[in-house]
């Protein structure tokens, strides 16, 4: 690109290799286990429906790249990280048109619209996902059990809702979401079964953190979604402010008030199950962490991450609509340039005035 | 006579009441769900336009300045409670389906803005054409919104029945998978959203060139 040949600026000077095009392939990269794991354990369809996302983004970069007539910005890596992100974001049984729905409204409405990177007020890919997710209400809801737990259930991947969902409609009966599932005979891994029994724990939350769950395609496996967010934080790609307040916001709610929808009562709510699902992980590390609709302090963040909790936390347990963390995200985008007016870093050596009065 | 043409087609285009003055947006949202709806909308304000303009442009001169506002509302209530009742009595599916929005005419700045700002200082003839044209105006911004937000939204084209047919079109690939957010709210402030520099596109290239030319 036509990049200036000479910079003016004051000094000192701090250069960084990191740039916009680093960032995102970095991002992508992180994202890439997490997506072949849904690819293993939903088969060759969620790649279809994958590479059907991130075909129809980087067309719509392309298209509004030559309307906007400025030179090509999909080397940037932003338009194929939307696409993988609104591909993740789908359910693998989707009908095609579906994500080429959502990615055409992550990429005209939600981020040329505005102005291309950098001017979007809204994440894209999250956009495109809420956006399809209220037109397309029950194509979106409705999922299909993974080859493992198709195996442990006996039935060859039969389709199936996912816990939360499952959990969402039977809570009300008054019993734990393991009671819940156990008790509807929802299948779980022999493997999750020992684990469990080591630490105690619910074998639902167990299959959750490895990936066995119905669900969307990229938000099974919350332990590759966490190495991924793992390795973003060690390349520096992104804080731990936003996806350490999310996450530890929405799990103290959960504990303290999650009880009491099952009669368990203050403090007594469940903590991994609400964690593991729903496609937390994805959201708090890689959605949530979008520069362009995040603070810009970290003052701001940590208000950005326990907002996010905060919301997740009241659609998942009150709202009507299976759809929690996208939707609270989306929400926290709308708060964030209110955030940024409100807080902002001390300056540089500024003293705060003395009130008047207050020493002589 | 052209300045009264005049009058009656600003409304169209050069005035249009909602993609250019932008009034009367909350029941241009609210009841452009179907298509049917948004006709029936129409046609309300229209009436309610034409004579609450003639009767003001008539009361104009007697009408004391310190309680214009009050004395337009007391007009315009009694025309849109004569409208309720009337639909009420002849129509009462579409009196049903546009609820709340009916009565909410009265408020509608719409009519309180061509009050103010053209019947109070007109002729009859002239307020009665401006009334006309800015009412088929906004009927045609709520059919032209009904019209997409309806096809998208739902896959259907509901018009009004007419003998044995329902008024119900189906369109074909859409009905069965419609996109429902169309029809919420946020499918409504959306295509409002995208509607408005189309429109402005639209008046650029239909004057554009008679301003050249001049």
């Amino acid at each position: 690109m036509n990049a200036p040949t000479l910079t003016v600026s004051t000094s000192p000077h701090v250069h960084s290799r990191q740039d916009t095009a680093s960032i995102m392939w970095t991002v992508s990269a992180a994202l890439l286990p997490a997506a072949l794991w849904g690819i293993y354990s939903y088969g060759p369809r969620a790649m279809c429906v994958l590479l059907v996302s991130v075909a129809t983004t980087v067309l719509a970069e392309l298209l509004c790249d030559r309307l906007t007539r400025q030179p090509s910005t999909l080397w940037d890596g932003s338009a194929v990280l939307s696409g993988l992100l609104v591909g993740m974001n789908m359910s693998p049984s989707i009908p095609f048109y579906i994500p080429v729905i959502a990615g055409l409204f992550a990429m005209l409405v939600a981020k040329w619209s505005f102005g291309g990177l950098g001017a979007n007020w809204a994440n894209p890919a999250i956009a495109g996902r809420v956006f399809v997710f209220f037109g397309f209400t029950s194509a979106m809801s409705s999922f299909r059990l993974p080859g493992a737990l198709g195996r442990a259930s006996g039935a060859d991947a039969i389709g199936g809702a996912t816990p939360l969902t499952y959990l969402k409609t039977r809570l009300v009966d008054g019993l734990a979401s393991t009671d819940v599932l156990g008790g509807n005979g929802y299948p779980f891994t022999k493997f999750a079964a020992k684990v469990a029994d080591m630490c105690h724990v619910s074998p639902y939350a167990v299959d959750a953190f490895f990936g066995n769950i119905a669900g969307c395609i990229g938000e099974g496996s919350s332990l590759l979604l966490l190495a991924g967010g793992i390795y973003l934080l060690y390349k520096k790609v992104i804080t731990w402010h936003i996806p350490a307040t999310y996450l530890g916001s929405f799990a103290i709610l959960n504990w303290l008030f999650g009880g009491f929808a099952h009669g368990a009562g203050f403090a007594h709510g469940e903590v991994l199950m609400p964690l593991f699902t729903g496609g937390l992980f994805l959201g708090a590390f890689f959605m949530a962490t979008d520069y362009v609709t995040t603070p810009c302090t970290h003052k701001g963040e940590v208000i950005f991450g326990i907002g996010c909790g905060f919301f997740t936390f009241l659609f998942r347990n009150f709202g009507s609509m299976p759809e929690a963390v996208s939707v609270s995200i989306l929400m926290m985008n709308i708060v964030t340039p209110t955030i940024d007016r409100y807080v902002k870093n001390r300056k540089f050596g500024f003293v705060k005035p003395e009130k008047k009065g207050a020493q002589a | 006579m052209s300045g009264h043409v005049k009058e009656f087609t600003k409304g169209f285009f050069r005035e249009n009441p909602t993609f250019i003055v932008l009034l009367g947006l909350c029941p241009t949202l609210g009841t452009t769900t179907m298509v049917a709806n948004g006709i029936g909308m129409g046609l309300g304000v229209i009436f309610v336009l034409f004579f609450s303009n003639i009767i003001i442009s008539l009361c104009r001169k007697c009408i004391p300045a310190s309680i214009h506002i009050p004395a337009y509302i007391v007009i315009i209530a009694t025309l849109v409670t004569l409208l309720q009742m009337l639909l009420e009595a002849y129509v009462p599916s579409l009196y049903a389906s546009l609820g709340v929005y009916l009565p909410l005419i009265v408020v509608n700045c719409i009519i309180l803005g061509r009050a103010e700002a053209f019947a109070s200082s007109h002729g009859v003839l002239d307020s009665a054409l401006d009334g006309l044209g800015m009412g088929m105006g906004l009927t045609m911004n709520l059919t032209v919104i009904a019209l997409i937000r309806e096809v998208l939204g739902a896959g259907t084209i509901t018009l009004f029945p007419i003998g044995g047919w329902d008024g119900v079109i189906n369109v074909p690939i859409l009905h069965t998978t419609p996109c429902r957010v169309m029809t919420l709210a946020a499918g409504a402030l959306l295509l409002m959203g995208y509607l408005l520099p189309a429109f402005k596109a639209l008046i650029g290239l239909i004057t554009a060139p008679k301003e050249a030319t001049r």
